[in-house]
Parts: C-alpha cells; structure tokens; sequence
C-alpha cells in the first residue's frame, strides 16, 4: 500500500472551493473519529502549519473541528482572490490538493 | 408557528436543470412556494462584469418554463434569487421578459415582481465617506474611486424586499443578487417560522439536492415545517438525505460551518441537531438567529482590467522539460523585448506551466509532459490579440539548451490558429458590507416594480 493509499484510508472526501471570491475552504471527512483526532492532535492541519502551506497569515487561518459528523474545516482567505491576474484556480476546486501532498506519507 | 408551511427547493442553480418527475412529484403535496436559486461567483467576476447569464437561452427556457406553469397552476409564488447568475439588473429584467413568453404559452396571467439590486453609486459613495462601508475577511483595498470604476456592483438582498414582494401581490419574485437561503426563508419567517429553522432550512436546500449522499446531478429538495422542526427530502425516491449528508452539506463553499451572516441577523447552527426520520429524509431542529443591531448588505463589484489573449501547448521532448526553467529564464525577457519594441503598449503577461515538477514553477499534474499556457491582457482586444501572436512565435521556436544547428520548435499546438481571444476580463473590487442607518433604507437599493405578464 502507498502512502498515498494509507492516507486515503482516513478520509470519505477532501475537497476544497472558494468561500466567496476572496476566502477559500478546505472540508476533510473522515471515515471515523479515531482519524479525526488524530489528525486533529497531530499538528499538521494546525493555522500554523496551513498557513506555511498556503502562504497565508496564520492569525487569518480558522480551523472548526467538528465531531458530530467526523468532519474539519478549514478557512482562510486566498492569496490571490477568485480569478486575479495570476489566479490559477477560479473556484478554488483543486486548492486541497497541496494538503494531501503535505500529509502523504506524514499522516497514516 | 405556522405548522405545515412547506416548499419545494427547484434546483441549485436554475438553467442547470432538475428532474421534471420531481418536481412534479412535489406538486402532488402541499406546498406554499416554489424557490430556485440562479446566481454563483464560482465562475468568477465575468458574469457581474459583463451582465453574462450562467446557462445557455434553451436551458433557462426549459427550466424557467416548468417552474412558472408548476408555480402558476398550484396558486403559489415563485421566488429566484440571483437571476441570470450576478443577479445584475439586466438579468432581472430579463428574466421578467421570459417569464412573459413562458406564462403565456401555457395560457396563464401573473404578477410579476422585478427587484433590483444595483445600488446608485453616489448612494455608495455617501456611505464610504461616513465610515458605513465596512471590510469583511479577505476584503481588497478600497477608495472612494472604487465606486466609480465601470463596471457592476450589486447589493445582496435578505429576505425584506422579497416579503415586500409578496406583500405587493406578486406571483413570480425575480430578485437580482441574493443571499441563496433568503429566497427559502422569505416566505416562512412572514408566516411565523422561527427565523433560525427559515433560516438552517434555506442554507440546507439552497443547491438544491447537493444535501443527499447520492445526488447525481441537479434536482430538486422538498421541505416542511412541522412545530418546532423542520424535513428535508430530496423528491427523487432513489436519492438518501442523511444526518450525515445534511450535516456534511452546510459546510459547502462557506467559511464558517455554523454561522451565516444576513441583513437582519445571523443565524447560529451549531446547536442544530439532526435527526433521521427513515432512511431518506432528516429532521432538522434546534439552532438561533440572533438579529443584529445593525442592518448591512453584503456588496459585490467587477470592474475590468482588460482584454485577455492566450495560447497553450504542450512540450514532450524530455530535454526541454528537463532544463525548463532555463529555457524560460532566456524566453521571458526576450518575450518583454519582442513586445515593447514592436507595441510599445501597455500589457500583463502570464506564464503558467501544468505538469511541471520544476521547483521554481512548481504545478500539479503527472511527469512526461508539461502544458505551457501564455496569457496577456491588454488595453483593447486588438493590442492583446497582436501582442499575443507575437509572443506566441517567439515562444515557439525559442532555442532550447540541449539543441544547436538549427531551428527548433518547441511544443506542440492543438489548435490552428493557436491564439485565442477570450474578451474582456474582470477582477472582484468588493468583499465589504454597508450598514444602513435602518431596515428602511433599504429601499433606496432596492427597487420593486410590477408587470402584469402572460396571457392577456
């Protein structure tokens, strides 16, 4: 199994979209509560550590546990607003995907 | 409490289509009103920039049709927020314009209610100077010639001009910009609902039948209130809302899982609590709506920075994709000498690489190949589309490192002719509230007029 696939296994869905044009969110389900805490206690979905990733402030980057349905979100608002000269995702649809590559083979 | 205020939730976006058997499914029950959303910033600022609808004439007609003889023949109102997707004034009055076509053909007389959102920019300007224009997270910075630059600004309407609608008659409630879950809570909160169950419903039902966890593409939502609570159901029997696919969905595409700001208040979920009533349908209650001291309307503006150009193509030769930074590092400034000696116009270019495990550009995508996308803006579309062309020919035979002794060309093109004008091109100028000095006020932005359509 890859890092990739032992990752996988934590998660229903991850996906990202902007908030707005200028604020983009980041929604992680998990399969169960064991992988939400985990990841929850690990630190890498800590506003520190997102805010490195994304290159934002991290006094900006809010992060909602919720346990009632095994879920986290994270916000933040986009370095470069919702199609800005430079923007290259409009929606925001395929922002997560450095998450996953920062949590590959860090988080199984 | 008004117990068994019911609706039926179109569609998430009208002109994006729903399953005709639902709704028909919906208008054997009772229900009060029929409710779609058509508005969306996904797309970007080109829609409120130009006044460009989301979907194509057929599609709205197709849609726009069945929900105007569903609504006209039950004796209920329809209600579309954001039409046209920016909810710009034309978009309004364009859709009062099909609702007149569409009424008539299925032989039905309506009163139709046209509210505009885009607000006097003088009126906007007052505001800014007396300190009621306020930032929201992320917000741009602003000046007072923020409100004069070209382009649109609209006002996103709550549920109190919507109310004022009804309350003057209306059949169908065209509304311009709106806040999706107004459209939903409008007609339950004048009847007595709890603004906090309107509300949580309306944020639930607003893309429709996105709140079920087997939605295949667009359809539409049922939704009642019953005393203290209220179901959701999506009205295609194959299709499964959950407690965890409802709960799931009011964290999509906003920033605060629980809270949702609106003129009047904001309505506070996290005490909601769900309930499966069987296997495809949740009971939903609990939740508050604090209403706020200060009435505000959200505010979103699109001006335009240019005209846009592209080219893309693709590069397999692996020495090129090996030494690709620095055979971008040769093209760029050549590319910037090329354009100022022949035009000596103002333009912005940019390069984006897809595929690339370059570490200066860095892209996702899978090795082997890289696609190289050239993007210029200009003043008009004739300089952008000259200058483009130019530095597509450039690009395309520029020398590579690894190669020598002849000319070269240096990816491939899909298309002939390889540069493509995209138009005019836009940026967001607002993430901002103004604060009314009253509900009242309101009514300097949003104008309500009647037309009596359909079948004369």
């Amino acid at each position: 199994m890859t890092d990739l696939d032992e990752l996988c296994q934590n998660f229903t869905l991850v996906r990202s979209k902007c908030a707005g044009p200028f604020m983009l969110t980041i929604d992680l389900m998990f399969t169960d509560a064991e992988s939400r805490e985990r990841l929850v206690a690990s630190g890498l979905i800590a506003p520190e550590a997102i805010a490195t990733l994304y290159g934002v402030d991290e006094a900006q980057v809010q992060v909602f546990d919720i346990p009632t349905i095994d879920a986290v979100k994270i916000s933040f608002p986009r370095q470069i607003p919702s199609s800005d000269f430079g923007d290259r995702d409009v929606s925001g649809g395929q922002l997560y995907a450095r998450l996953i590559d920062a949590l590959t083979g860090e988080f199984r | 409490m008004a117990g068994d205020l019911s609706y039926i939730a179109l569609t998430g976006n009208l002109g994006a289509g729903f399953k005709e058997a639902s709704l028909r499914r919906g208008l054997e029950r009772p229900i009060s009103f029929i409710g779609s959303d058509g508005g969306s910033t996904d797309g970007g600022p080109h829609h409120l920039g130009t006044g460009d609808w989301l979907w194509g004439q057929a599609a709205y007609d197709r849609d726009l049709g069945l929900a105007v003889e569903g609504a006209g023949k039950a004796g209920v109102p329809l209600i579309i927020g954001s039409c046209g997707g920016s909810g710009n004034d034309t978009g309004v009055f364009g859709h009062a314009e099909m609702v007149d076509r569409l009424a008539a053909r299925v032989g039905l007389k309506l009163r139709v209610a046209c509210i505009t959102t885009e607000p006097d920019r003088s009126f906007l300007v007052e505001k800014f100077k007396a300190g009621k224009i306020r930032a929201l997270s992320g917000a741009p910075e602003i000046d007072e010639h923020t409100f004069d630059l070209p382009g649109h600004i609209v006002a996103m309407a709550g549920v109190e001009p919507i109310q004022d609608a009804l309350d003057g008659g209306a059949d169908v409630v065209l509304v311009g910009r709106c806040a999706d879950a107004a459209i939903y809570a409008a007609m339950p909160i004048s009847a007595g609902v709890d603004p906090a169950l309107a509300w949580n419903a309306g944020k639930i039902v607003e893309c429709g039948v996105a709140a079920a966890e087997n939605r295949s593409g667009q359809d539409s939502m049922y939704c009642a209130f019953e005393g203290d609570s209220f179901v959701v159901e999506a009205l295609d029997p194959a299709l499964r809302c959950t407690v965890r696919s409802v709960g799931l969905h009011t964290l999509y595409e906003t920033a605060d899982p629980y809270r949702l700001t609106m003129p009047s208040g904001t309505l506070d979920s996290e005490g909601a609590v769900y309930q499966a009533v069987d296997d495809r349908r949740v009971r939903v209650t609990g939740g508050t709506f604090a209403r706020a001291e200060e009435y505000t309307l959200k505010l979103e503006g699109a001006t335009s920075v240019g005209f846009l150009s592209s080219f893309w193509g693709s590069i397999s030769d692996p020495t090129i994709i090996r030494d690709i930074d620095q055979w971008m590092s040769t093209l760029i400034p050549h590319i910037h000498d090329r354009l100022n000696d022949a035009f000596g116009a103002p333009y912005k270019l940019d390069v984006k690489l897809y595929g690339s495990r370059s570490a200066e550009r860095p892209a996702v995508g899978t090795d082997g190949q890289i696609v190289i996308v050239f993007d210029l803006v200009a003043e008009s579309q004739e300089a952008a589309t000259a200058m483009t062309r130019a530095a597509f020919h450039v690009a395309f035979h520029w020398p590579a490192p690894e190669w020598s002794g002849g000319s070269i060309t240096t990816f491939a093109m899909p298309y002939s002719t390889p540069v493509s004008d995209r138009g005019e091109v836009f940026r967001f100028t607002l993430n901002h509230v103004a604060v009314l000095d009253s509900p009242d006020e309101r009514n300097a932005i949003f104008d309500i007029t009647y037309q009596e359509v359909g079948s004369t």
